[in-house]
């Protein structure tokens, strides 16, 4: 099968991550995954007002999903949403169990992300993202958190699926991968699937996820290992 | 013993794997992972001994018993004063920990330090990441008056100090500028040159792991700071003498 924009069924759009694209945060990202692309800012560990948002014994982790006006061809409106609010739930808590909150008892980690062009696929690219930007940050962390989308088109399972895709699968699945210790953070799922093609649809993100570790990494270094 | 998936010096980011053995010991910024020891940040692998750490390249001051720090007095409190160090949490510098003994039912804290004022002082004891405890207790601890304060990313301190405080002394001597570089990034100057000091500083900021950084400092130093005019007579008559720096040296935790 041919996909739209030519691509195998398991390959991922093209990805480019750039490391340290907002000068004044303590770390940050862009992640562009084809016509998708996320920015990430992250401010912290720094004093969290009002205080009685503190916790005693960890940090808190602030992850603030936004898309903004023109990352659509319909305007969105600014302000928080019924869809933008639940991907930052899962954006939190997708990253929570690898970044180590509990080093920074009573602080805040800001997470910013914005949307500044979206073509499906936007909170997967948000985490990766995100993901970059925290280590970018020198925030302690057990491990980095890849993130890739899959459905089912037809009899193929896809990888990563690109605008029109969204409309044409039977289903959305967005997995977000924790290499080091192969285990899940995110696992959503829009639309039908047979329990028999869940596992495989599964195994197809992760393999994107793996890939987009690998891309992560790379970036990482080329941002802070001085070529020569 | 077994060999290391990275060696010393390496560049790793969080959760890479350092070694698969348990003959090391996860030291600083670094976890146990099953038998693996993993890396929890973005930095350079170091080892010494059997002990495994991680050097960050960028963060936010991770405070340590012994550093030399700059902080703003916040808040006084009925037996000390409320420091803030330029992270999440703020440092107390409790009465005892001062030098002088202080009658607090004669003398109002206020009149040893006052809400604004900036000290230079050590960490004295920590317990746990939000209960920092400072002491005027040494030597280099003072309050500083006039000058500038600037920040830098706490994780090139090291850089502008230098080995053994080579870097800071050259940049101190050579624009005969009084620093004080506390190891939470926080500076202080105040005297001649500020500018290019600042400059100095700037650069190694920017470019903290470039080869000859000394040197092209050094040389950048040398090409902006106009000689001392009693220098340039001592040239004239004798050998050149070595500009004394001005004023009291504040002394600066080495490496």
């Amino acid at each position: 099968m041919k996909r739209a924009d030519g691509r195998k069924a398991d390959e991922l759009r093209p990805v480019t991550i750039k490391v340290g694209v907002i000068p004044n945060a303590n770390g940050s990202a862009m992640v562009a995954m084809g016509k998708t692309i996320a920015v990430a800012a992250v401010y912290g560990p720094r004093y969290l007002h009002p205080r009685f948002k503190q916790k005693y014994e960890k940090a808190l982790l602030n992850t603030v999903y936004m898309m903004v006006p023109f990352s659509t061809n319909e305007r969105v409106r600014p302000g928080p949403s019924r869809r933008s609010h639940e991907i930052c739930k899962v954006t939190r808590e997708a990253l929570e169990g690898v970044v180590c909150l509990e080093e920074y008892p009573k602080a805040v980690v800001d997470v910013y992300i914005n949307i500044i062009q979206a073509n499906a696929g936007t909170r997967t690219a948000g985490i990766n993202a995100a993901s970059v930007a925290l280590a970018d940050a020198g925030i302690s962390m057990k491990d980095l958190v890849a993130s890739a989308a899959a459905g089912k088109i037809g009899d193929e399972y896809v990888l990563d699926l690109a605008g029109k895709e969204e409309e044409e699968t039977d289903c959305d699945v967005p997995v977000a991968y924790v290499p080091g210790q192969d285990k899940i953070s995110l696992l959503q799922m829009d639309g039908k699937l047979p329990p028999e093609d869940v596992e495989k649809v599964i195994r197809t993100a992760i393999e994107g996820c793996k890939q987009m570790y690998e891309k992560q990494k790379a970036a990482l270094r080329e941002r802070w290992v001085q070529k020569g | 013993m077994p060999e290391l998936l990275k060696n010393e010096k390496d560049f790793v980011v969080p959760g890479e794997k350092i070694v698969e053995s348990m003959d090391y010991i996860p030291g600083r910024n670094c976890f146990r992972d099953g038998n693996a020891i993993r890396s929890k940040k973005i930095g350079v692998v170091s080892v010494a001994g059997r002990v495994i750490s991680i050097i960050p390249l960028n963060g936010t001051y991770a405070p340590k018993v012994g550093d030399m720090i700059l902080g703003e007095v916040i808040d006084i409190q009925s037996n000390g004063w409320v420091v803030d160090i330029g992270i999440a949490h703020s440092a107390y510098l409790p009465l005892s920990g001062i030098r002088e003994f202080i009658d607090t039912t004669r003398t109002q804290l206020s009149s040893v330090y006052n809400i604004g004022d900036l000290i230079y002082s050590k960490i004295s004891n920590l317990n746990g990441p939000d209960s920092i405890h400072l002491s005027m207790d040494d030597v280099r601890c003072r309050k500083l008056r006039g000058g500038r304060v600037l920040d830098i990313n706490a994780a090139k301190v090291p850089r502008l100090i230098g080995r053994e405080g080579s870097m800071i002394r050259m940049i101190k001597d050579k624009t005969r500028c009084n620093i004080c570089v506390g190891q939470n990034g926080i500076i202080w100057m105040d005297g001649e040159n500020q500018d290019i000091a600042l400059e100095a500083i700037g650069e190694i900021e920017r470019q903290p792991q470039q080869d000859g950084l000394t040197d092209k400092i050094a040389a950048m130093l040398d090409s902006r700071v106009k000689p001392l005019q009693t220098q340039t007579m001592v040239t004239n008559s004798t050998a050149a003498e070595k500009p004394s720096p001005t004023g009291p040296e504040p002394e600066v935790a080495g490496e």
